[in-house]
């Protein structure tokens, strides 16, 4: 920053410097930056109030769990320990949900990368056709996939021959693929095509090979993309619940989601909506912390391209 | 166009010089390459859903053979063809169940329910959105405290939110105590359906509004200068100038929403609980009817919603022009094939994932 007072020839004070970088608004435009501030925050309100009542839900005592107390009075932890408890098999639904969440991740992307440069960066006949199909891919609805595979992964009447794999990862992971990849495959062609083709270019004049060209010059360069895609594709599988439900019946092998949609309380048929809620934190404050930290990537990730 | 795979094999193309495509050296004839980068996930995808929605269709027109009385349970080995009888049943089925719409067969309700759903989530989504984003444009500072914020509510798993929502809805919560009323929102009432709206409305908004957001910033500043020297009003800005410019943008959000809310299952399952007619939406139906045996109806409904959202999205990519691909539409874009800027420029498909799998 070099600003005009660092040359004293030019006859322009600092105050009439700073004055000129911060010309006076007027008041009309003044009220209006006020109203802008007082809408932001109605948004931040309007976001995070629903998930502050979860949060302050979670810390009442478990007896108070329907308690409408704007702060918990006393505040505890128990709800946290009961989350915890032996029944609930929390825990390791929480593994099972990193164990699916994750593979879903790596298989997509290593999948996604790929398909991605080639999209991006290939000529080919019939590319139309299949971004098409990846489009297409991602909007139908999940739950045409449960009919047959439910059949097929119970090895009912026509497909004795299938393995039966009710309770596997495997039920969730591969299914799930049918979403996590078209993500990762249009995210990735996005943050590939923002590289310059001249990169490549410089790297096979200087006698690499296009994969050796991909390898170690666009692929370091496109870490950032692929790590975004890697978090919005992760949470994604994280979230995912309908497969899950599905597939996923006995309690050894839920994943988080289920496990939480189907809390029962010691005390019987009431709803024990404090461990409910403290489960519930629980799973998304890791991905709420993700978020924040990069919730530039993120944004950018989800809206790359589509507007540049 | 399409003259890309013209010349095969000269992979590296050390060429340049009398080429009538474009300069990209690189990438000339190099189809089977691509054809080879892409195979995994063409694969992938062939097999994960193309293959499934092959034998949902199919499975379509059948029946397992358990007779009419699907409360035996008794599986009496293999299916039966049934030709269309699936698909009959939905006007023949004498299935009568009471919801918002009065007394109709299951599979209605279900349909007039998602429609509905979607139709009021979606309008109120763009407008809560779009206010937003117009919002945060004006915004010098903070923005990023905004975004943070925005995101909170696209980071909760949906069944969670559902589940918060359902605590806030409860018959002695907070939503009732601020109200000061008495409604039993989550006892499959009218009342229910308000709340579903409520909980989707909160969750996907925030997002819309981010996206909206991302198209409102290209809108050049020299645009809005041009038009206050012509005179224009505030709402003449918003309506001629901000509305069209942001409308690519906004278009794909909203489709990809109106997608996701044809396709709700968590909320209501999470919040009102499923065979709750009032808020049953067709993936709830076809859910339920797939995991109590009778995989012939599921999958019929299941290939009905499919066939229900290809329709609305090519109503909004002819009648409202969604450029879902990102070959059209952008001005610095070409037509597709003929260069490398052809590919798919909109992840906003993340969206639709992303704004909460219901």
């Amino acid at each position: 920053m070099s600003t005009a007072t660092e040359v004293p020839e030019v006859h322009t004070t600092r105050e009439e410097v700073e004055k000129l970088a911060h010309p006076k608004r007027p008041a009309r435009q003044r009220v209006g930056v006020v109203l802008s501030y007082v809408g932001m925050a109605a948004i931040v309100v309007y976001c995070i109030i629903p998930f502050y009542w979860m949060v302050v839900s979670s810390l009442r005592l478990p007896t108070e769990g329907r308690s409408t107390e704007f702060i918990p009075s006393p505040a505890s932890l128990e709800n946290f320990q009961a989350v915890f408890a032996a029944q609930n098999n929390f825990g390791r639904s929480l593994i099972n949900s990193l164990i699916v969440a994750g593979t879903t991740t790596i298989l997509t992307l290593l999948f996604g990368i790929v398909g991605a440069y080639a999209l991006a960066r290939l000529r080919f006949r019939g590319k139309g056709l299949v971004l098409w199909l990846i489009m297409a891919c991602s909007m139908f609805p999940l739950v045409v996939l449960l009919p047959p595979l439910l059949k097929m992964f119970s090895s009912t009447e026509p497909f004795t021959w299938f393995p039966y794999w009710i309770n596997t990862y495997q039920s969730v992971i591969i299914p799930g693929l049918s979403f996590g990849l078209p993500l990762a495959v249009w995210n990735l062609t996005a943050f590939f095509k923002q590289l310059p083709v001249e990169l490549e270019q410089a790297a096979m004049v200087d006698g690499c090979t296009p994969g050796v060209a991909f390898r170690k010059v666009i692929l370091p360069l496109a870490a950032p993309g692929v790590f975004t895609t890697a978090i919005i594709v992760f949470i994604g599988a994280w979230n995912e619940f309908l497969l899950a439900l599905t597939f996923l019946q006995e309690p050894s092998r839920q994943t988080a989601t289920v496990a939480i949609s189907k809390f029962t309380g010691t005390t019987g048929f009431d709803t024990p909506y404090g461990t409910i809620m403290a489960a519930g934190v629980v799973v998304t404050v890791p991905l709420l912390l993700a978020v924040l930290v990069f919730q530039r990537r993120i944004v950018a990730g989800l809206t790359a391209g589509g507007v540049k | 166009m399409a003259t890309a795979t013209a010349g095969p094999r000269s992979v590296p193309a050390t060429d340049g010089d009398g080429h009538k495509h474009k300069k990209n050296a690189l990438s000339d004839g190099q189809g089977r390459l691509a054809w080879i980068l892409l195979a995994p996930t063409l694969i992938v995808i062939a097999v994960v859903a193309g293959i499934p929605v092959i034998m949902s269709i199919r499975e379509s027109f059948f029946q397992t053979n358990t007779g009419v009385d699907p409360n035996t349970g008794l599986i009496a080995g293999g299916e039966t063809f049934v030709g269309l009888q699936n698909f009959t049943n939905i006007f023949t089925s004498q299935d009568l169940v009471l919801g918002n719409f009065g007394s109709m067969n299951r599979f209605w309700n279900a349909f007039l329910n998602t429609t509905f759903l979607t139709i009021v989530c979606v309008i109120l989504e763009t407008i809560l959105g779009v206010a937003m984003a117009l919002i945060m444009a004006k915004a010098f500072r903070g923005r990023g405290l905004v975004r943070a914020g925005i995101l909170v509510p696209w980071a909760i798993p949906t069944i969670v939110s559902a589940l918060m929502w359902k605590l806030i809805f409860d018959s002695s919560g907070v939503a009732n105590r601020i109200l000061g009323r008495e409604i039993l929102w989550l006892a499959d009432t009218g009342a229910s359906f308000w709340a579903i709206v409520i909980a989707d409305t909160w969750k996907t908004a925030a997002f819309i509004g981010l996206l909206t957001l991302a198209g409102l910033q290209t809108i050049p500043a020299e645009v809005y200068e041009a038009a206050k020297v012509d005179g224009a009003t505030t709402w003449q800005q918003f309506v001629r100038i901000t509305l069209p410019m942001v409308k690519p943008t906004l278009v794909v959000a909203v489709l990809f929403r109106t997608l996701d809310t044809l396709r709700m299952f968590d909320l209501p399952y999470g919040m009102v609980g499923a065979g709750k007619y009032r808020v049953e939406t067709l993936s709830i139906f076809a859910y339920q009817e797939a995991t109590q045996s009778r995989y012939g109806p599921a999958a019929a409904y299941a290939i009905i919603l499919f066939l229900y959202v290809l329709l609305v999205a090519f109503l909004f990519v002819r009648i409202l022009g969604a450029d879902v691909i990102g070959d059209s539409g952008m001005p610095k874009k070409k037509k597709k094939k003929k260069g490398e800027d052809g590919g798919p420029a909109q992840p906003v498909a993340a969206l639709e994932q992303i704004g909460g799998a219901h």
